[in-house]
C-alpha cells in the first residue's frame, strides 16, 4: 500500500536522480582531490631516511612507496613488503630509485646532517657537505661548510641571473641582429638577381658595417661572459654521500640545498614556498623533469588570448548575419545545423586541417612571398603559435556562433523597435543597441570557447607545440610578438613529462603538478571572462518588465 | 457589420476643447487643428492572406490629439504603426492606399523610411528605454543622426526632459541607467527620447496601460502640453482617457473605421449603434 503510494508519488525517481547527481559530484571531487594531493605534495620537503642494510651497506633517500612483494608461492607472501627510496645521486648510482626488501633493513634513522641538493644535472644529490673550496683554497669544512651553504646558494642564484642576462640579452640580442643581417644580405642577393642592372654596393656596405659592429659587440659580450664564469666558477662544494663517495659540485650548479630532517615547520614551509614559486617562474631543466613550467604557462595563456582575438570577431559576425540579416528558411536552418555539428568534429581533424591549410598552404605562401630569403628554412611554413591559435579558433567558433545567436535572439524586440522608431537604420540599431545588450551572452560563448581551447592538445601537436621552446613567443626584440615561433603548452607538457621523458618515474609528480596548474590557468581565464561578463550584465541589464 | 462612412472631414475646431479648457484652462487656439496633418486615404493592410485594415480614410489634425479606440484586435495599433511604417519590420505585410504626413506620401518608393520615422516619433505600450544612461537615452536620436557636439546634445537633453516633465526629477542623475527609473518615469523618458529629434507627429501606442493611476495622470497632463507643438495620435483602451485627452476620437471595429468625430460627440451622442454599445460598456 505505502510502497505503491510512494511509487506513484515518484519517490524512487527522486532517489535515482539524486544518487546520479551524487555520483557525479563524488567523481568530480575525487578527481580534484587526487590531482591536488598528488600535485601540491611534491613541494613539501620529505624526510631523508638513512637505511642500514643487513650486509652493512648504507643508503639514504626519501621514502616514496611501500609494496607487497609479489611472490604468491611463498607462504609469507602477504606479509612481506619492500620499500622504494628516492636515493638521487644518479651520477654516482646510475638510477634515482632503489627498492629495498623490508626484511633486509637493520635500522632506519633520520640524521639531521643529511642535505638534499637540487642541482643543474643528474637529479638531486643526497649527502653531507664536507668542504667548501675556492680555487685551490679550502674556505671551510665540516659544520663550517654547512653554515656557508645558504650564502653560497643565494650567491649562485644571483650569478646565474647575471650570466643568463649576458647570454640572453646581450649575446642573444647580437645573435638576433646578426641573423637578420644575414637574411638582409640574402634579400639583397635576391633583388640583385631580379634586377641585375642595379648597384646594391651601398646597401651591402652598410650591412657589412653593421655586421662588423655587431661582431665586435659579440666578442665583447663573450669576453664579459668568460670573465664572469671565471670569477664565479671557482667556488665549489664537496659532498659526501652516506656510502662514503665524494662528489664535487660547482656552487654555480646548486639551485637549492636544505637539511630536510633538521628543518622545523617554518623552514619546511619556506622551502615549500620557494619550490612552488620556482616551479611557477622558472624554465624547465633536464628534459623537463626538473625546474619550472613558466614557458608552458606563458604559451598556454598567450595561445588562448590569440585564439580569443580571432574567434570572437569571426563568430559574432557570422552569428549577426545568421540571426539579423539572413532570411530565415531551410537554407539558414541547414547552415545552423552544420555549424552545430562542427562542434562535434574530433579535434585531431581540426589539427590535420590546420597543418594542411594554415601551416603548409597559407604559411608556405607567406614564406614564398615575404620570406623567400630564408628558404628553405620555413618562417611561417612550419608550426607556430599563430597557426595553433587559428586552428583552435576554428575548433571553437561553433560554440561562439551558437552562444552569440542565442544572445542576439534574446535582445527584446521592444528595444529594437524603440531604436528603429527613432529613425535608426538596422545597422545603427545592431551596433548601438543589440550588440551591447547581447555582449554578456557573447562572452558566455567566449568563456566556453576558452575553456575548450585551453585544454585541447591534439590539434596543437600538429600545428606548433613543442616539448621545449628555447624562446618565448613574446620578448624584447622587435617586433616583440613572434607569432611564427613554436611554443610550449601545459596540456602537451603533461603528456611529454609523463610519458616521453627519459626519467618517467622521477617526473611522475610533475605530471600532477602541471595538471594542477593547467586547471588553475583554465579557472583563472574563465574567472576573468566571467567577471567581465557580470560587469557588462550589470551595465546592460534589460528592463525588468 | 455596417461600415459607417466617416462623417467628419470638418476643419473647424472641435468641441473636445471643452474638456481641455476645463482641465487645463487653456484657450482655444485658432491655428492648431485648422489643417489636417496626417491624411489617410483608403488605407488597407494585409498580413499575407489576412486582411486587417479595410479602407481607412481619416485625417489627424495639426496640433490636436486624435484617439483611436476599439476592442483588442480591431486594427487600431496596426493603423498607428502604419503611420511611421513600423509594419515594414514584419514579413509579408502589404499596405495600399495613401498616407500623407504634412504632404509627404510616406509609402512612396522615393520616400526614405528613416526620414519618415524621424518626422513621426513613437512611444510604445511598454516603456522601452535602452540599457544606457538617462542622458544617452534622450540623445539617442541625435547620436544616430551624427550629432556629437556636446553643447548641442546637452541643450537637447535638457529641453527634451523638460518637455517630458522629467527634468526636475532626473537632472542630478543623468548618468544613471534609464532602467533605474520608475515605470511612469521610464515612459516619460521614452517620450523625451521621442521628442528630442523634434518630430512633427507623436504616435502613442497605449502609453499608460502599464502605469498606475498617478503616473497615468502625469502622462495625460504631459499630452496636453505636448499638443502645443506636436500632432498626437494615441491608441488607448481606456475610454475615460480618450475622453480626457483627445480632441477627436475614432472608433474601430474589426479593421474598419466605424465612427470618427469630435470626442465630445462620440462620447455623448454617437451616431452608430456599435459605438454606443462599445462606449457604454456593452461589449469590448
Amino acid at each position: 500500500m505505502d510502497l505503491k503510494k510512494a511509487l506513484t508519488r515518484g519517490d524512487h525517481l527522486v532517489w535515482l536522480t539524486g544518487s546520479a547527481l551524487g555520483m557525479c559530484l563524488v567523481m568530480i571531487l575525487g578527481m580534484l582531490l587526487v590531482i591536488l594531493t598528488n600535485g601540491l605534495g611534491i613541494f613539501w620537503p620529505a624526510a631523508l631516511e638513512q637505511v642500514k642494510l643487513r650486509d652493512g651497506s648504507l643508503l639514504a633517500g626519501e621514502l616514496t612507496q611501500r609494496q607487497v612483494i609479489p611472490d604468491p608461492d611463498q607462504p609469507t607472501h602477504p606479509e612481506k613488503h619492500r620499500l622504494q627510496f628516492k636515493v638521487g645521486n644518479r651520477d654516482l648510482y646510475g638510477a634515482d630509485f632503489r627498492w629495498v626488501d623490508e626484511d633486509q633493513i637493520v635500522e632506519r634513522t633520520r640524521p639531521p646532517e643529511l642535505y638534499l641538493v637540487e642541482r643543474s644535472e643528474y637529479g638531486p644529490l643526497i649527502g653531507t657537505p664536507v668542504r667548501v673550496l675556492d680555487g685551490d683554497k679550502e674556505m671551510a669544512s665540516g659544520s663550517g661548510a654547512a653554515a656557508m651553504l645558504d650564502e653560497l646558494v643565494a650567491r649562485a642564484a644571483r650569478d646565474r641571473r647575471t650570466i643568463k642576462a649576458i647570454e640572453k640579452d646581450e649575446i642573444g640580442g647580437v645573435n638576433y641582429t646578426l641573423e637578420r643581417i644575414r637574411l638582409d644580405r640574402r634579400k639583397l642577393d635576391y633583388r640583385q638577381k631580379r634586377d641585375p642592372a642595379r648597384d646594391f654596393a651601398a646597401e651591402r656596405q652598410a650591412l657589412d658595417q653593421r655586421e662588423t659592429l655587431q661582431k665586435a659587440a659579440y666578442a665583447e659580450a663573450e669576453q664579459k661572459l668568460v670573465k664572469q664564469m671565471e670569477s664565479v666558477g671557482s667556488s665549489r662544494v664537496v659532498w659526501k654521500t652516506v656510502d662514503g663517495q665524494e662528489k664535487e659540485l660547482r656552487a654555480l650548479d646548486i639551485y637549492r640545498a636544505y637539511p630536510a630532517n633538521h628543518l622545523g615547520w617554518g623552514g619546511r614551509a619556506s622551502v615549500y614556498a620557494s619550490r612552488f614559486w620556482a616551479f611557477l617562474s622558472e624554465e624547465p631543466r633536464e628534459a623537463n623533469t626538473e625546474g619550472g613550467i613558466f614557458p608552458a604557462i606563458f604559451g598556454t595563456v598567450m595561445m588562448v588570448f590569440l585564439m580569443s582575438l580571432a574567434v570572437v570577431p569571426l563568430g559574432v559576425l557570422a552569428a549577426l548575419y545568421l540571426r539579423e540579416y539572413a532570411r530565415q528558411g531551410p537554407l539558414v536552418r541547414t547552415v545552423r545545423i552544420a555549424v552545430n555539428n562542427l562542434a562535434g568534429v574530433p579535434s585531431i581533424v581540426f589539427g590535420v586541417f590546420g597543418l594542411g591549410f594554415f601551416v603548409y598552404f597559407v604559411g608556405g605562401a607567406i614564406d614564398r612571398v615575404f620570406y623567400p630569403e630564408a628558404l628553405p628554412t620555413p618562417t611561417y611554413g612550419t608550426g607556430g603559435i599563430l597557426w595553433a591559435a587559428l586552428t583552435l579558433a576554428l575548433l571553437t567558433v561553433p560554440v561562439v556562433i551558437v552562444a552569440s545567436e542565442e544572445a542576439l535572439a534574446a535582445v527584446p524586440r521592444s528595444m529594437r523597435e524603440a531604436s528603429l522608431a527613432m529613425g535608426a537604420t538596422k545597422f545603427q540599431t545592431i551596433l548601438r543597441v543589440v550588440l551591447p545588450a547581447a555582449a554578456p551572452g557573447i562572452l558566455t560563448g567566449l568563456i566556453l570557447a576558452m575553456a575548450r581551447a585551453a585544454g585541447e592538445v591534439a590539434p596543437l601537436m600538429m600545428t606548433g607545440v613543442v616539448k621545449l621552446a628555447p624562446e618565448l613567443p613574446m620578448d624584447g626584440f622587435f617586433p616583440f610578438f613572434h607569432l611564427d615561433r613554436k611554443f610550449m603548452h601545459l596540456g602537451f607538457h603533461i603528456y611529454d613529462v609523463g610519458f616521453q621523458s627519459p626519467n618517467v618515474e622521477a617526473a611522475k609528480p610533475m605530471v600532477y603538478t602541471t595538471t594542477v596548474f593547467l586547471l588553475i590557468i583554465v579557472v583563472l581565464l574563465n574567472l576573468t571572462a566571467i567577471t567581465v561578463r557580470n560587469h557588462l550584465r550589470e551595465k546592460y541589464k534589460t528592463s525588468a518588465f | 457589420m455596417e461600415m459607417t462612412e466617416h462623417e467628419t472631414r470638418t476643419t473647424a475646431p472641435d468641441s473636445g476643447l471643452r474638456i481641455k479648457t476645463e482641465v487645463k484652462g487653456r484657450d482655444a487656439a485658432s491655428a492648431p487643428g485648422s489643417t489636417p496633418d496626417i491624411v489617410c486615404e483608403a488605407v488597407n493592410l494585409a498580413y499575407g492572406e489576412n486582411h486587417v485594415l479595410h479602407d481607412i480614410t481619416m485625417d489627424m489634425d495639426d496640433r490636436r490629439v486624435t484617439a483611436l479606440i476599439g476592442p483588442s484586435g480591431c486594427g487600431k495599433s496596426t493603423l498607428l504603426r502604419c503611420l511611421n511604417r513600423m509594419n515594414d519590420l514584419i514579413d509579408n505585410v502589404r499596405v495600399w492606399g495613401e498616407i500623407r504626413v504634412k504632404g509627404l506620401d510616406i509609402n512612396a518608393l522615393s520616400t526614405d523610411v528613416i526620414e519618415v520615422r524621424r518626422r513621426v516619433g513613437m512611444v510604445f505600450q511598454k516603456s522601452n528605454p535602452f540599457p544606457k544612461s538617462i542622458y544617452e537615452n534622450v540623445i539617442y536620436g541625435l547620436r544616430i543622426a551624427g550629432i556629437n557636439d556636446k553643447s548641442t546634445l546637452d541643450e537637447a537633453c535638457e529641453r527634451s526632459l523638460r518637455g517630458a516633465a522629467l527634468w526636475d526629477e532626473v537632472k542630478d542623475r543623468l548618468d544613471e541607467s534609464g532602467l533605474g527609473l520608475s515605470g511612469g518615469q521610464m515612459q516619460r523618458l521614452c517620450i523625451a527620447r521621442a521628442i528630442a529629434v523634434e518630430p512633427e507627429v507623436l504616435l502613442m501606442d497605449e502609453p499608460c496601460s502599464a502605469l498606475d493611476p498617478i503616473a497615468t495622470l502625469k502622462i495625460e497632463e504631459l499630452i496636453y502640453q505636448l499638443k502645443e507643438n506636436y500632432t498626437i495620435v494615441i491608441v488607448t483602451h481606456n475610454l475615460q482617457q480618450a475622453a480626457r485627452v483627445s480632441d477627436k476620437t475614432a472608433f474601430f471595429w474589426l479593421g474598419r473605421l466605424v465612427e470618427f468625430g469630435p470626442t465630445a460627440e462620440i462620447f455623448t451622442a454617437p451616431k452608430d449603434k456599435l459605438t454606443e454599445d462599445y462606449i457604454t460598456g456593452r461589449f469590448g
